[in-house]
């Protein structure tokens, strides 16, 4: 194995592979930060140039775009609520009220800082224990999934925090709703779809998360005009949009939530049925019961740790769906599906021989990996400062500008101009919600874990032959569930009994 | 013209379309915009995007242009093709098994009869598969123990309850003489997830494509039980039929072009002559291994008439499962 390793590592650093990363990262990320355009379309592009290319040399400039998208995703998460890439939706919870509050710059700066841990961390993983980890990628059932997806849930506690727990609850079920829209799996029926052909295959989680967030927002500078005492302000916080500094207290609120969010996202990466999007939801919701009363009230408002929680595991996340895809061969999502394509093509079948039968192949990857990560940071830190000044461009360009990216990046992936339409319908009834201060955030959670949970809750019934036995049954299950209770009830046990212990120590104190 | 003049002229044409492969005067047809049903990455997407390239490149055709139009399942398309049937005359629309099922299911009005097939070009057989652990040893014991109790089968699959891997499970079962209503059918969502779930041991058996699954078999990760082809395939020897596991059954997912509705018997011929002359270019096998495409080559009338026949196979069995 370190024959192979080092095998690999001489493949990677070769330049023509070195010119591959920087180059893949580099388009990665530009497209990427286009709002709407994701991995899919960015790795479907590079296909055609990779085909002339060495089999090693091909996939690590299809790995440097798949990431390099996903960190160029967070920049319009931040910048304009405009996520790129679903698994970058979270960073958006608190990424974009940092830039409303002029911090754009340090929010870009701890997105890249947390993106290269977590890609870096989950690389290490790999590198380390990737053959091994192919039966960590079996080990989920569709009742652990289900089990997942309930915990997942909980997060929605982390949105209630800093408001009305109602309001979160029904916009999580509405969320909920709008995940059974479409063909139903058990039964294969139509749900919904009030005999709207184009409603058959639900309506896709990008769609909405751009609609709630980036085209709402546009539409809310307009709708909203703004003061002159408010635009000066705006000015004065701008003027150092560009600062990149963190105090040393923030950095060392960043590194346990790094330590945490990377490795949760990997190991979510690495089941199939997962993926980034769900990790980048788990980590904030698991690091907003973390972070405890007083802190946890920030999420949503321009938090530190809610910022790094999913930018870590998003990119964590990535590097560990490399493991289901190269130690056996499947694909966990869209993106990998291509790459898997791509593969083949070369006549390399991805599996659990792979590292035998071709080592360079498959540690040159990894290796790049690393690499390719040092890379983005490099690429990307001194550019913050410029990118984070497309703010201080004028809303009579900005928005129309918004709009525009908005519309063609979801276009871009269906081509069905009904999407657009609904898009726009979606981004009116966002604009009401907001106007009523409904959090959109916990929709998206709901429509995002509910239809995977329901998915997987109806396949285990149907091969548990509908008894719920399961619950108890499956170990890993009953743990992941119990997990899930506690997060709910502890918080208010702990309230009750410290309310108990300190009523004790005052009663004392009086005698 | 009659008939054997023109094919007489086709044949010439294909021919000189070997001999003078690059050159621009073998050019059958002088245009083909595909029109591609799914999005950017898909099998429909693949299918056209590589046949194009391939006869662009071996210059049967001049120019070729390609565009997606996802929605209801592939309906949005073919309803867009029904309706600039005028202009759209160099219009090819890539399909596949899907659009039988669907239009049988009403997911859309139209059938392939409101289109004009061309040709199925490529395909892939179907393939019943295991858990390499799985103590079911061939495929007749998996239908022993499916009679025996229905319930204790559990066959996954990467389309939904009713599409096609579902059907191909109870055709199997079917063909092996045990009930194909009482099929546990569990679906995911994606045939890379039901993969996983085979390999994570909650289902016992797998209905999936050939080509997805002799890889995988390869490695020694699972066992095809077997395969629904004719004859064995080159590509597994190993992997018997399932008609020579006692379930006499032939189904092949096909992928095909179809033109507009009302395109000249010409027009027909030319695409038919230009497709089939791509089957003996390197340009064509380049794409092909690529990709690991079989050729299946079903043209026109033949075409018509296998697209007919599965349409018949299909509607019985969904009657029967109740689906329609």
């Amino acid at each position: 194995m370190l024959e192979g390793i080092l095998q690999g590592l001489t493949t990677a650093v070769s330049p023509m592979n070195l010119m591959m990363v920087v180059a893949g990262c580099f388009v990665g990320t530009f497209i990427g930060m286009l709002p709407g355009l994701g991995p899919i379309s960015a790795i479907a592009l590079m296909i055609p140039i990779t085909y002339g290319l060495e089999p090693s040399t091909g996939l690590i400039l299809m790995a440097g775009v798949y990431y390099g998208a996903i960190f160029g995703g967070s920049t319009s998460s931040i910048l304009i609520n405009a996520p790129g890439v679903a698994g970058t939706v979270a960073t958006a919870f608190d990424g974009y009220p940092m830039a409303k509050k002029g911090q754009a710059g340090k929010a870009l700066a701890i997105a890249a800082y947390s993106s290269f841990s977590g890609g870096t961390i989950a690389t290490i993983l790999l590198l380390v224990a990737a053959p091994s980890l192919a039966a960590v990628s079996l080990s989920f059932q569709s009742t652990d999934y289900f089990a997942l997806m309930v915990l997942g849930l909980t997060a929605v506690a982390a949105f209630a925090g800093k408001g009305n727990v109602v309001k979160a609850i029904l916009m999580t079920v509405l969320g909920l709703m709008i995940s059974t829209i479409g063909t139903d799996q058990t039964q294969g029926i139509q749900r919904f779809t009030m005999g709207i052909p184009d409603l058959i295959d639900g309506i896709s989680f990008l769609l909405l998360a751009m609609a709630a967030f980036a085209l709402s927002e546009a539409l809310l500078v307009v709708l909203r005009p703004k003061s002159d005492a408010d635009r000066k302000k705006e000015m004065e916080a701008q003027s150092n949009l560009g600062s990149l500094k963190l105090t040393r207290e923030e950095v060392k609120e960043m590194v346990p939530v790094i330590a945490r969010s990377s490795v949760l996202g990997f190991f979510v990466g690495v089941l199939p049925g997962a993926g980034a999007t769900i990790a980048s939801f788990l980590a904030y919701g698991m690091e907003q019961r973390i972070a405890g009363e007083e802190k946890g009230k920030l999420f949503g408002t321009g938090s530190i740790r809610g910022l790094t929680a999913p930018e870590t595991a998003n990119n964590a996340a990535c590097s560990g769906s490399f493991v289901p895809l190269l130690t056996l061969g499947i694909p966990g999502s869209g993106t990998t599906a291509i790459m898997l394509g791509a593969l083949i093509s070369y006549g390399i079948q991805p599996g659990p021989r792979l590292y035998i039968d071709n080592p360079t192949v498959f540690w040159s990857v990894i290796i790049s990996m690393y690499i390719g990560n040092v890379v983005l940071l490099v690429l990307n830190l001194p550019l913050i400062p410029y990118i984070a000044k497309i703010l201080s461009i004028p809303s009579t360009i900005l928005t129309p500008m918004i709009l525009f990216f908005s519309l063609i990046g979801v276009y871009f992936v269906s081509f069905n101009t009904f999407d657009i339409h609904l898009m726009v319908m979606f981004a009116v009834a966002a604009v009401g919600l907001r106007m009523l201060d409904f959090p959109l955030a916990p929709m998206l959670l709901g429509y995002i874990l509910g239809g995977m949970m329901e998915e997987n809750l109806r396949r285990a019934l149907l091969i548990n032959d509908d008894s719920w036995s399961f619950i108890y049954d499956r170990p890993l299950t009953l743990v992941i569930l119990l997990i899930a209770a506690a997060t709910l009830v502890m918080p208010y046990v702990m309230s009750k009994i410290s309310i108990w212990f300190l009523s004790r120590v005052e009663k004392n104190e009086v005698k | 013209m009659n008939k054997s003049i023109r094919n007489f002229l086709a044949a010439s044409v294909a021919a000189s379309a070997m001999i003078f492969a690059p050159a621009v005067s073998a050019e059958t047809v002088k245009e083909i915009h595909f029109l591609i049903p799914g999005g950017p990455g898909g099998g429909w997407d693949g299918t056209a995007r590589g046949t194009g390239e391939a006869l662009n490149k071996a210059g049967l055709v001049g120019s070729v242009s390609f565009e997606n139009m996802s929605g209801g399942g592939g309906g949005k398309a073919i309803a867009h093709l029904i309706e600039t049937a005028d202009k759209a005359k160099t219009t090819l629309m890539v399909n596949s098994t899907p659009i039988v099922i669907r239009s049988l299911q009403k997911v859309f009005p139209q059938s392939f009869r409101d289109l004009t097939p061309v040709a199925g070009t490529i395909g892939d057989y179907a393939a019943i598969v295991v858990n390499k652990d799985s103590d079911l040893a061939d495929f007749k014991s998996l239908v022993t123990r499916y009679k025996a109790d229905t319930k204790s089968v559990a066959i996954g699959g990467g389309s939904v309850a009713g599409g096609m891997d579902h059907l191909v499970a109870a055709m199997v079962m079917q063909a092996a003489g045990a009930e194909p209503t009482k099929v546990k059918y569990i679906p995911y969502d994606a045939g890379g997830k039901a993969m996983a779930g085979l390999l994570s041991g909650e289902i016992n058996a797998l209905s999936t494509g050939f080509g997805e699954a002799i890889e995988l078999a390869k490695q020694g990760e699972i066992r095809i039980l077997c395969v629904t082809s004719k004859a064995r395939l080159d590509a597994a020897p190993d992997a018997p039929t399932c008609a020579e596991q006692g379930a006499d059954v032939e189904f092949v997912n096909w992928r095909g072009f179809f033109a507009a509705p009302g395109i000249s018997d010409e027009k027909k011929a030319e695409y038919v002559t230009a497709l089939k002359a791509m089957y003996d270019t390197p340009e064509w096998e380049v794409v092909r291994a690529r990709n690991g495409w079989v050729n299946i080559f079903n043209a026109d009338a033949d075409f018509v008439a296998f697209l007919e026949n599965q349409e018949k196979v299909l509607s019985k069995l969904m009657k029967e499962l109740g689906f329609l």
